[in-house]
């Protein structure tokens, strides 16, 4: 009997799936991650009187409530709680815990990735949406809620209902000056929020293959903005390359039999996809949002809101635009680059290459994602470029992509920023957002407002 | 868990497309403990201005809070509720709130998980018929809405009837207000089994360190 051709994310399901009842499989978890938000799972487990059912497969990474000033947490007794709570949890239950000050430490999707604790075939689970982010290694990965995070610390099993798949191909070539988080925002401005809701989303194409495994996982993060839980590419050489270097990653003859494992994880020719888009990477330019939803964007060289309608006007009104001009031009009052999105070192070398030798114009924090990637600029002599320019270098964490550890954006201020949400108040109450990537994220700085990073007069005076 | 079986209300509506999750408990409160409710905190933004008095425009009136006469535990809400993120506390906020059913054309994936194993039943209808429901409770906004689980049912004052679905799995789950946990139990003996012949046949999931 043969095999049906069977899509990646089918197979790692099924070679997961512990027991079935009715529409809901049981699946075996091998990674799982937990952060200060995660204390109401800890409150939950506690009450249920179970012990952790693995603790060797659940990580404790302070990311969230930590402020890019790190001596701002002796004024700020909550949020130091929060990460102190998330320290007598993991110490409680005797988790493996990348707290201050430890050197691997760093927003979970960036930190993770680079220790080699995200491999490809594995489910992940952590209790934040932005869990997409470790499909770029062909591993099904998703965000929970606080029960299931419970569930997970119990049984290390979850309940999951199979979604649909949905093969999202990305034809040709991504233009010099456009990335990953471009291609992004033109995907989920052409299938909308609301676009891949239900479904796995695989990106397959050549130029899906030709991204570095950065920009795999910017595509990969910014999927549930989408509606996916799910967004992965299949783990090719680019894909084995970064792991071979990865410290928790298998090593010598566990890794050559990882890897031959790793090789069957592809979706077969003829696997059917229950959905299916075409997008042509030559199409995509640098795109921003305008609004107040990610679909919401433009090409940095299109009028915004092209239509005014009662959806819009809201928008509009929040962000205080008008429809109909160009989204060129802009001022902007502060910009962020950072973020699980943003923060890798590719993005800061991106960032420096326009910030190199120019002075930025209006008040710009960056934040690598993690302490490794913040070691690495410092040595390659980014932080010094970004220093020099004028920029603030904070300490590695979530800061300002999320206003709850004291970086925030003013009300009525606008932010060019890299991260993934532009909702309202999601950098501040009142705060404007604009994402975009770190190239025009770093050209805005200079210059105080939209500019197109393609365009050489726009960036630093060479 | 309290279980979901019949609800009657009269109906909150928060008609916005896309209300997302950031919206709904705004990020600064997810440090509270759930001890003295997240009530507080549904819609904050939208129902405190920046000094922390009620707005006039708040999408929530006073009328329907927890415990007033019309306390409303039945929420119409626009297309996609729920969008955003997995973060917990906004199905906690409505449910503190005392909502115990959320209406809508499309609840986003993992608000809805969420939902449904805090004892809050998510029913999504199509366009015409949440659109005559709509226009049925803006047109009687006393009127009470009763919700029906066991029958699949969503029974208007008026008499007129609405069926809805729901997947068998969750509507036990509601109907008998099963904790995960605790269920999960019934299959240790799978998932031992499985881990045993898993860990052995691929070495490299467990992490070296480890
Ligand atoms: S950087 Fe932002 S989106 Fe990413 S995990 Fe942190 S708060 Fe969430």
């Amino acid at each position: 009997m043969t095999q049906p051709p069977l899509t990646l994310f089918e197979k790692i399901w099924r070679q997961h799936v512990v027991a079935s009842s009715g529409e809901f499989d049981l699946l075996w978890v091998d990674r799982h991650f937990v952060h200060e938000g995660s204390f109401h799972a800890f409150d939950k487990l506690d009450s249920s009187g179970r012990p952790l059912a693995f603790p060797g497969l659940t990580f404790g990474i302070a990311d969230h409530y930590v402020p890019s000033d790190l001596s701002r947490l002796d004024d700020d007794p909550e949020v130091a709680g929060m990460i102190r709570l998330l320290e007598d949890n993991t110490t409680k239950h005797q988790l493996t815990y990348l707290g201050l000050g430890h050197g691997d430490r760093g927003i979970v999707h960036v930190a993770a990735p680079e220790l080699g604790l995200t491999l490809p075939g594995l489910i992940i689970v952590c209790g934040d949406s932005h869990t997409t982010t470790h499909g770029a290694f062909g591993a099904l990965a998703m965000g929970i809620g606080a029960t299931e995070v419970a569930h997970v610390l119990a049984t290390q099993t979850l309940w999951q209902r199979r979604p649909k798949t949905m093969r999202i191909h990305v034809e040709g070539k991504l233009a010099a000056g456009v990335t990953a988080k471009d291609l992004a925002l033109h995907i989920i401005h052409q299938i909308g929020t609301g676009g891949a809701t239900g479904h796995a989303v695989e990106y397959t194409g050549p130029a899906v293959a030709a991204l570095s495994m950065d920009a795999r996982m910017t595509l990969c993060n910014m999927t549930i903005e989408a509606g996916a839980r799910v967004g992965m590419v299949a783990p090719d050489e680019t894909t084995f390359a970064w792991l071979r270097d990865a410290p928790q990653a298998p090593q010598g003859e566990t890794f050559e039999q990882a890897e031959r494992h790793w090789r069957t994880l592809y979706s077969d020719t003829d696997a059917h996809y229950d959905k299916s888009v075409s997008i042509d990477a030559g199409e995509v330019a640098p795109r921003i949002t305008w609004g107040t939803s990610p679909e919401q964007s433009v090409a940095v060289d299109e009028p915004f809101a092209p239509t005014d309608s009662e959806a819009t006007r809201s928008s509009l009104d929040y962000m205080g635009l008008t429809a109909g001009r160009p989204i060129l031009g802009l001022e902007v009052d502060q910009v962020f680059i950072g973020s699980c999105t943003n923060s890798r070192l590719s993005d800061l070398r991106d960032a420096a290459d326009v910030l190199k030798g120019g002075t930025v114009k209006v008040p710009t924090l960056i934040v690598a994602g993690s302490n490794r990637v913040k070691a690495q600029a410092e040595a390659e002599g980014l932080a010094e470029i970004f220093r020099n320019a004028g920029a603030s270098w904070g300490e590695s964490g979530c800061s300002m992509c999320v206003a709850m550890n004291g970086d925030s954006v003013a009300p009525g201020k606008r932010c060019a920023s890299t991260s993934n949400r532009n909702f309202p108040g999601r950098q501040g109450p009142g705060a404007r957002t604009h994402l975009m990537s770190p190239a025009m994220a770093a050209a805005a700085a200079l210059n105080g407002k939209i500019v197109d990073v393609r365009q050489p007069a726009t960036g630093a005076p060479s | 868990m309290k279980p979901v079986t019949q609800v009657e209300s009269p109906a909150l509506l928060l008609l916005d497309a896309n209300i997302d999750t950031d919206q709904i408990i705004p990020a600064r409160f997810l440090r509270k403990p759930r001890s003295s409710g997240y009530h507080h905190y549904l819609l904050y933004d939208a129902r405190y201005d920046m000094q922390g008095q009620p707005r006039p425009e708040s999408p929530i009136p006073e009328s329907t809070a927890p415990g007033s006469s019309s306390a409303a535990k039945i929420v119409l809400a626009g297309h996609n509720i729920g969008c955003g993120s997995s973060r917990e506390g906004a199905v906690y906020a409505f449910v503190d709130y005392g909502i115990q059913v959320i209406i809508s054309t499309k609840i986003a994936d993992i608000f809805r998980n969420n939902a449904i194993r805090n004892g809050l039943l998510p029913i999504m209808l199509q366009q015409a018929p949440f659109d005559a429901l709509v226009a049925y409770c803006q047109a009687h906004p006393q009127a009470t809405l009763t919700v029906d689980l066991e029958a699949y049912e969503i029974r208007r004052e008026d008499g007129s009837c609405l069926p809805f679905e729901l997947d068998d799995g969750s509507r036990e789950r509601l109907l008998k207000g099963i904790d995960d946990i605790q269920a999960t139990l019934a299959w240790q003996r799978e998932i031992d089994a499985f881990a045993k012949h898993y860990l052995a046949e691929q070495p490299w999931v467990v992490p070296v360190n480890s």
